[in-house]
């Protein structure tokens, strides 16, 4: 346990934490990716998912991104767009970790917009509503469960995969890791994956939070619930 | 511009693989080992798991819970946890794969132990079976379709995961990744990677659709 007294002792330091590109920097870094990653992936999953549930259209093309997706390794899709005129750096990390999030929100917002009550949908049009209106006064309530869950699961797939970043020359707080590899310090090492870890478990549960503050009706928090779920043959889940 | 761009540097490019092939053999060889072992390994330890968490409610909980907190755990993360203890080895890539095909394989082992018919068991118990030829003539068959399903997934993911298995210099296919991006962003090399585990991934997962096939006969008479 060694190596745990090191990791102890550097997380102890503050200069590690406030000198430049000290843990305060990356974390920032590290922050500022995901959220923007995770902004971009809600602003082109939601609407498209919620429009392929509502028509209920595309159920297949879902099913097939995400399935494909998990095959295709984050590293490459990182490493492709380094390499591209795009350059290396916190733009092409960005695209990357965005694409990467989009599958779970938009299979999860077309998941829940789908699963939605039929007899609740004509009854709202029975009552007069514009599609416009049953789109988002009666299914989106509905939908938010399960579209929170995809957001939920993209963000912590997201700020998991921002470390990997770090393995084609990005920032973020895995150039703690990488760093101490190469500089052969365990210390290091240990404590930059207790770092990222505890962010990874910190937005699972803010996430978690979140989804139950805007989760309308009986709701209940949503802390360890089963972050797979069987669509047809496909299942949606994250990759760490 | 990057110094990348001067020089002619393609996409795709035949005669990288034809004159790497051993290099690219030995890393697809890797891979395919660490694959295998990972999820061989994870199911091992995944079926007595479920069957723990099927028997007694109060060990569902605490065993789903602690699986979830492991998928939580960033994969950069979770190679720098246990390269301390077992060094820059193909073990510490194993043990991380394995960690991780274990929250799939018992989530869905568990379902499919759960999504026996109870009359179906209490049919078999009355027939005299005991707790061993209930589990391989009755409850296997009947929840082979999830443990199937379990396992595919768990395959696919872990092939995808090997590759961050560089950061410990063992990462199968990773390896002409990152390799790739260090020689001066050598894109044929990267391709061939990437391309690669995305070949890979959904020839395994052919592979284990046909051997769910082959096992459950039974399924294609009932559609047939």
């Amino acid at each position: 346990m060694n190596q745990l007294e090191a990791a102890l002792r550097y997380l102890n330091d503050p200069l590690n934490w406030t000198r430049t590109n000290g843990i305060v920097d990356l974390l920032l870094q590290h922050l500022q990716i995901s959220v923007i990653a995770v902004a971009v992936a809600v602003a082109v999953g939601v609407p498209v998912g919620a429009l392929l549930g509502h028509t209920g259209r595309g159920g297949a093309f879902t099913v097939a991104l995400s399935n494909v997706s998990r095959a295709v390794p984050t590293l490459a899709l990182l490493t492709v767009f380094a390499v591209t005129p795009i350059g290396f750096g916190p733009t092409a990390t960005t695209i990357a970790l965005a694409l990467f999030a989009l599958p779970p929100v938009l299979t999860n917002t077309y998941v829940g917009f789908r699963g939605v009550d039929r007899d609740v949908v004509e009854a709202s049009r029975a009552m007069g509503m514009s599609e416009r209106q049953v789109l988002l006064r009666a299914e989106l309530p509905l939908a938010v469960p399960l579209l929170m869950t995809g957001v939920r699961t993209a963000a912590v797939q997201v700020v998991a995969t921002a470390t990997l970043a770090a393995l084609v020359a990005g920032g973020g707080l895995g150039r703690i890791i990488t760093l101490g590899f190469r500089q052969q310090d365990y210390g290091a090492v240990l404590a930059g994956a207790l770092l990222v870890a505890l962010l990874a478990v910190a937005t699972e549960l803010l996430l978690a939070l979140v989804s139950w503050a805007v989760t309308p009706g009986p709701r209940r928090l949503a802390f360890g619930r089963v972050r797979t779920r069987q669509v047809g043959a496909g299942t949606v889940a994250a990759t760490p | 511009m990057l110094a990348a761009d001067a020089a002619p540097n393609p996409w795709f490019d035949p005669s990288y693989v034809t004159s790497n092939w051993s290099t690219i053999l030995a890393h697809l060889g890797e891979h395919v080992r660490l694959t295998v072992a990972a999820v061989l390994l994870g199911a091992s330890i995944a079926l007595p798991l479920a069957l723990l968490a099927r028997r007694s409610r109060w060990l569902a909980g605490p065993v789903l819970g602690l699986s979830t907190l492991i998928y939580t755990i960033p994969s950069l993360a979770m190679f720098a946890f246990v390269a301390p203890i077992t060094g820059l080895s193909a073990t510490t890539v194993l043990i991380g794969l394995v960690l991780y095909s274990l929250v799939v394989l018992v989530r869905n082992f568990l379902a499919g132990l759960q999504s026996v018919p109870a009359d179906v068991q209490e049919a078999a118990r009355g027939m005299g079976y005991g707790p061993v030829r209930m589990f391989w003539q009755v409850e296997l068959p009947l929840a082979l379709p999830s443990f199937m399903a379990g396992i595919r997934v768990a395959t696919v993911s872990t092939v995808a995961l090997v590759t961050v298995g560089v950061i410990v210099g063992h990462g199968g296919l990773g390896q002409l990744i990152t390799g790739g991006f260090n020689a001066n962003f050598y894109r044929a090399q990267i391709v061939t990677g990437a391309v690669g585990c995305v070949l890979l991934a959904l020839v395994a997962d052919l592979l284990l659709a046909g051997a769910e096939r082959a096992l459950t006969p039974w399924t294609r008479r009932a559609r047939a």
